[in-house]
């Protein structure tokens, strides 16, 4: 009962520490900014820890987090190798093999308007469907190692990048193109001086949603057939042994990757497209 | 050429609109078509191969000779490399019984039988799979658009809450939580909840943060001029909501309304995948795929296609006709 009585408290402190700050004076400053959701998540966190000592929460509906973290740093070479195994091969070779293709096929498309008009319907309607659901039967067709879920995220990735590539080359005026004709550019020079650098905001648009897209399809692909390691491998034996703190600590490690993928694809943007006005 | 509708040029998402008044969607009809008929050239083509060692396996058992006559020794070839040695094997292909890759008639064909000739209420019938794949997927989507709105109402008041949860939201976006859909299933399961309720869970939250976060933008989005012009009318805050703020959001809460419909659909059948759920769009890809009936799988896969198109289409219709009348060009 004190643990609740307890947690209702440092909520409270949180919550009013984070009414000062806000509305304080040194607000606008970039290290208050950052205090404000730091303090905000460390309370749930905390208040988490003592509701679930406080209820006495089963660990198999909910684990506390210090159990958790426990499991994080315990079993740090288990969690290296199956992160080594779903990040690194599945989902990084699995988004690199998408936007390679995604971007022949744009370049491709790019050289006839006729192709544009077609690709570009039927590309952002192939990348609202379901493609997850082809995972059970590319796991049939490829195995289940890697190569299967490297698969399925390559198509989950292909569509969004695809149709932000293509929308993305259309995206020059003719005062530019004419710029580039009148320097005696061809086809190629314009292409990489002038139609890629300007597509570059539209292709990053597809390369950060294509981050997310990558974990999740190499970790749902293994739920249906993966070596004895792989974050959903493990994500779903240790399910079945009921040591959800293990499962948990498997979310941490895939939200960690997940927003440091996203956070190297919008580091790479602010260096490529430097020039464009959202980024100044 | 048409003018680029959409395709924002700060990288926004891009959508295509099925219903342009200027006669895009005349000029686009064709080339969409050659398209998709390229698609289907392709997935013809590679039914052949695919199919050609289980083809070939099965015609030698009926008797038909088959080079080469050795099931090790057609190992060695590729799919390709079969096909050009047994070109009359080739028509086999295309109705074979438990084909990798079936043809595309072979799915038209049981999509055909499992929509339209089952009674809705038979555990065969696509409708009635749908159906439970759909109705959670719309309760959680109810759920999630509702608590979002309230959420972004409540950033855009509240400076504390803008400061401590926004960074949040924008950050449980980049989480591939929906890989752990499976899991949510099986824990409200196995603590007694079950039916409808958990896969709306998982839906509601896959529609929560993009409808917060296109909703925090929209209701942001009237200019300081048009907020001065309220308060010279001595308009309260309650009534700047109302006939301002609330107003300008709808074409963002449009587009999150159909981001988030399309990730709810998706949430449901990733819920319904693993987890050994014996109705819906996701356990007919799993049993398919598990008692070696491909046809069902795929069936199910274009099904679940079909809802998704069929829902953004409904959203997109809704909003068109909204904007319309409200006054606003479609965005």
């Amino acid at each position: 009962m004190i643990c609740v009585i307890l947690g209702v408290m440092i909520w409270a402190a949180g919550w009013v520490l984070n009414v000062q700050l806000a509305n304080g004076l040194s607000s606008e400053q970039t290290s208050v900014k950052i205090a404000i959701p730091a303090i905000f998540g460390l309370t749930i966190v905390i208040v988490w820890e003592l509701m679930v000592r406080g209820f006495e929460v089963n660990p198999v509906i909910l684990p506390a987090p210090s159990s958790v973290l426990e499991r994080l740093f315990g079993e740090g070479p288990i969690l290296w190798a199956d992160f080594q195994q779903t990040v690194l091969k599945g989902a990084l070779i699995g988004y690199v093999v998408g936007t390679v293709a995604a971007f022949v096929v744009a370049i491709v498309a790019d050289r006839s308007d006729f192709m544009t008009r077609g690709i570009l319907p039927v590309g952002s309607f192939m990348a609202a469907l379901p493609i997850v659901g082809t995972a059970p039967i590319l796991v049939k067709w490829l195995g289940s190692d890697w190569e299967s879920k490297a698969a399925v995220v390559a198509l989950m990735v292909f569509f969004p990048i695809l149709v932000n590539a293509v929308a993305g080359l259309k995206d020059t005026n003719s005062m530019q193109r004419d710029l580039m004709r009148t320097y005696a550019a061809g086809y190629w020079a314009t292409l990489f001086k002038l139609r890629l650098p300007s597509a570059m905001p539209f292709i990053f648009n597809g390369l950060k949603i294509g981050t997310t897209l990558a974990l999740i399809g190499a970790i749902v692909a293994e739920f249906f057939g993966s070596p004895t390691v792989g974050m959903g491998f493990r994500i779903s034996t240790s399910f079945g042994q009921l040591a959800l703190d293990m499962v948990w600590a498997e979310i941490v490690i895939a939200a960690l990757a997940g927003s440091a993928f996203y956070g190297a694809m919008t580091w790479l943007e602010k260096k490529v497209t430097f020039w464009h006005p959202s980024q100044r | 050429m048409c003018p680029r509708k959409g395709a924002a040029s700060s990288g926004g998402r891009i959508e295509f609109n099925w219903h342009n008044e200027d006669g895009c969607i005349v000029k686009s009809v064709l080339p969409v078509l050659t398209v998709v008929l390229a698609i289907l050239g392709i997935w013809l083509l590679a039914v052949i191969p695919m199919n050609m060692h289980l083809v070939a396996d099965q015609a030698q058992r009926d008797g038909v000779i088959v080079v080469p006559d050795e099931p090790a020794a057609r190992q060695a070839f590729s799919g390709v490399g079969l096909t050009w040695h047994n070109p009359d094997l080739v028509p086999l292909t295309y109705n074979f019984v438990r084909p990798r890759l079936p043809s595309p008639q072979q799915v038209a064909g049981e999509m055909h039988e499992t929509i339209f000739t089952k009674s809705i209420t038979s555990k065969r019938s696509l409708v009635y799979h749908g159906w439970v794949t759909l109705a959670p997927t719309l309760l959680g989507f109810l759920i999630g658009t509702g608590l979002g709105v309230l959420l972004a109402v409540g950033i855009v008041y509240s400076r504390v809450m803008d400061r401590s949860v926004m960074p949040w939201a924008i950050v449980s976006q980049t989480i591939p939580i929906l890989a752990l859909a499976p899991m949510v299933i099986v824990v409200l399961g196995s603590v007694g909840i079950q039916g409808l309720f958990p896969k709306s869970l998982i839906a509601a939250y896959l529609s929560f943060f993009p409808v917060v976060v296109g909703m925090v933008k929209g209701l942001r989005s009237p200019s300081q001029m048009q907020l001065d012009l309220l308060r010279t009318y001595h308009a309260s805050n309650t009534q700047g909501f109302w006939a301002l703020r609330l107003p300008a959001s709808l074409p963002y809460l449009f587009t999150s309304l159909k981001v988030g419909i399309s990730a709810s659909l998706v949430g449901t059948i990733v819920a319904e995948l693993p987890t050994g759920a014996r109705a819906g769009f996701g356990a007919r890809m799993l049993v398919g795929d598990q008692y070696g009936q491909p046809l069902v799988s795929w069936a199910a896969l274009f099904a679940a296609a079909l809802t998704a198109a069929a829902l953004v289409g409904l959203f997109n219709a809704i909003e068109r006709i909204t904007l319309r009348r409200m006054g606003m060009a479609a965005v």
